[in-house]
């Protein structure tokens, strides 16, 4: 057995990923995925976010008034959004303004106040902070990929070097719009999580239930 | 023994021992998270404040060199001058340093600005300052730009621009919006390159009216309206109509109509 620190980062990495295994925080997903730049800064905001709201909330956990608790982790997640969102605007504006309302959205990613209940919530505070870094790393990493692949095949560039040269350069590459919208997220995102179950046939969900096929009468047969 | 430990535990020990659904605790918990969040915003707000000024104004600095950029040979060679306007009459006031001049601040100022009576109001001002600042561009001593400051009402929030005119004060060189709060993936487009590069080389006007704006539609190349209108944005018809009104706001009489029939008649 491992080392339950060394667990709690590296699980959330595949095994329990929260984007392919929990499938949270696909609406981020969606939305900066567009260009890895903008996937890359998102990240990390969201691995600073995650990593301080869970080492904050564990910190005060064992004093945290039960009816109200939900209340008070949106008061640290949004106060440390904030910071984030100005640290953005003064230190990257232009990837700011291309992140837009995203960045403030973070509060709502459903990782952060996910992580925070489920894990933060009930654990000391040093294995809840390499939790946050370890979810925080899982989401980056997915957004990663899903950003290289938008921008490579939505523009044949990766960083806004040019990767594949587009037929509008003299190339052979034609672009594929279609990459540039957000759905395209949704059909990589997909990929990925049928690559990853595939490989761990364990993380297949078992159906719920099943549909009713038989006609009324049939079965009398 | 207990007696002991008692005592010398003082109310920090009896606070935490507390039960945590009493209400004492309850209330004291979440004033102090709320009080500890507010400060922490507080202090980055005010500490990085300066740096996102910087920013912003860099920002804006960018915009109008991008319109400049869309002029002949890449805008080369072209001296961009601000210079301090008298909306009312239309001529330039010597005398303020105009890199200095807060246009916005002077909106604000009740004896810097006028009223924008509610006919006329269709950017949705309510006070505009009554100078601005313009920004002249020429090569070689002949103008061949200005850059005017717009503003207007937009679907979510004001939108803040420049336009940028040719010469003849009646062809458009660029129209760039560098601060607004429309929606991302809809009004936001006013943002991107493809949809500001439709602005160049369109026509104020037909010599009688303003014509200039955003077509309800997608602009046929054949038709009339081509030479003035640009396409619509899909699911933003609130910023086009917002944009639309911003120009035929500013363009007109009570905007920088003054400045540009003088500007027209003496080339800058």
């Amino acid at each position: 057995m491992k080392h339950p620190m060394i667990r709690a980062f590296i699980n959330p990495l595949i095994g329990e990923n929260p984007i392919t295994l929990q499938v949270l925080g696909i609406c981020s997903a969606l939305a900066v995925t567009k260009t890895l730049a903008t996937a890359l800064i998102m990240s990390a905001a969201v691995i600073c976010v995650l990593t301080l709201a869970n080492g904050s909330i564990s910190l005060i956990r064992n004093h945290m008034p039960k009816n109200v608790r939900l209340i008070i982790q949106i008061t640290i997640i949004s106060s440390l959004v904030i910071v984030a969102d100005q640290m953005l605007k003064a230190y990257a504006y232009g990837m700011s303004k291309q992140l837009s309302v995203f960045v403030g959205l973070i509060v709502t990613n459903c990782i952060i106040l996910g992580r925070a209940e489920s894990f933060a919530m009930k654990n000391p505070v040093r294995l809840s902070v390499m939790d946050g870094l370890g979810n925080g790393l899982g989401y980056a990493w997915i957004l990663v990929v899903v950003g290289s692949v938008r921008e490579v095949l939505g523009t044949g560039k990766l960083l806004g070097a040019t990767v594949l040269r587009t037929s509008a350069d003299g190339g052979w590459f034609e672009p594929a719009a279609l990459m540039l919208l957000p759905p395209s997220a949704f059909f990589i995102i997909g990929l990925l999580i049928w690559i990853i179950r595939s490989l761990k046939p364990a993380q297949a969900e078992s159906e719920e239930f099943h549909a009713q096929l038989s006609i009324e009468g049939e079965d009398k047969r | 023994m207990p007696e002991v430990d008692n005592r010398q535990s003082g109310w920090w020990a009896r606070f935490l021992a507390m039960p945590n659904d009493r209400p004492v605790k309850t209330l004291a918990v979440t004033l102090a998270v709320a009080f500890t969040g507010a400060v922490l915003v507080a202090v980055t707000a005010v500490l990085l404040r300066p740096l996102q000024i910087v920013n912003k104004e860099l920002d804006r600095s960018l915009h109008i060199e991008d319109i400049v950029r869309a002029l002949p040979r890449g805008g080369a060679g072209i001296v961009v001058v601000p210079r301090v306007v008298d909306l009312t009459t239309g001529d330039y006031i010597p005398g303020i340093d105009a890199t200095r001049f807060d246009q916005r601040q002077a909106a604000l100022n009740p004896t810097e600005s006028v009223e924008v009576k509610s006919e006329l109001d269709i950017a949705n001002l309510s006070r505009r300052s009554r100078k601005a600042v313009v920004y002249v561009g020429s090569r070689d001593g002949k103008t061949e730009l200005v850059i005017l400051p717009v503003r207007g009402q937009g679907y979510a929030s004001m939108l803040y621009g420049y336009l940028g005119l040719s010469e003849d004060a009646n062809t458009v060189i660029g129209l760039s919006f560098y601060e607004h709060a429309e929606t991302p993936g809809l009004g936001a487009l006013i943002d991107t390159a493809q949809w500001k590069a439709q602005w160049r080389g369109k026509r104020v006007s037909d010599g009688a009216i303003v014509r200039l704006g955003v077509a309800p539609r997608r602009v046929k190349p054949d038709s009339d309206e081509a030479a003035y209108q640009v396409d619509a944005l899909t699911g933003a018809t609130w910023t086009g109509v917002g944009v639309n009104n911003l120009l035929h706001y500013w363009l007109g009489d009570d905007g920088f109509g003054p400045y540009l029939a003088k500007f027209r008649k003496q080339g800058g």
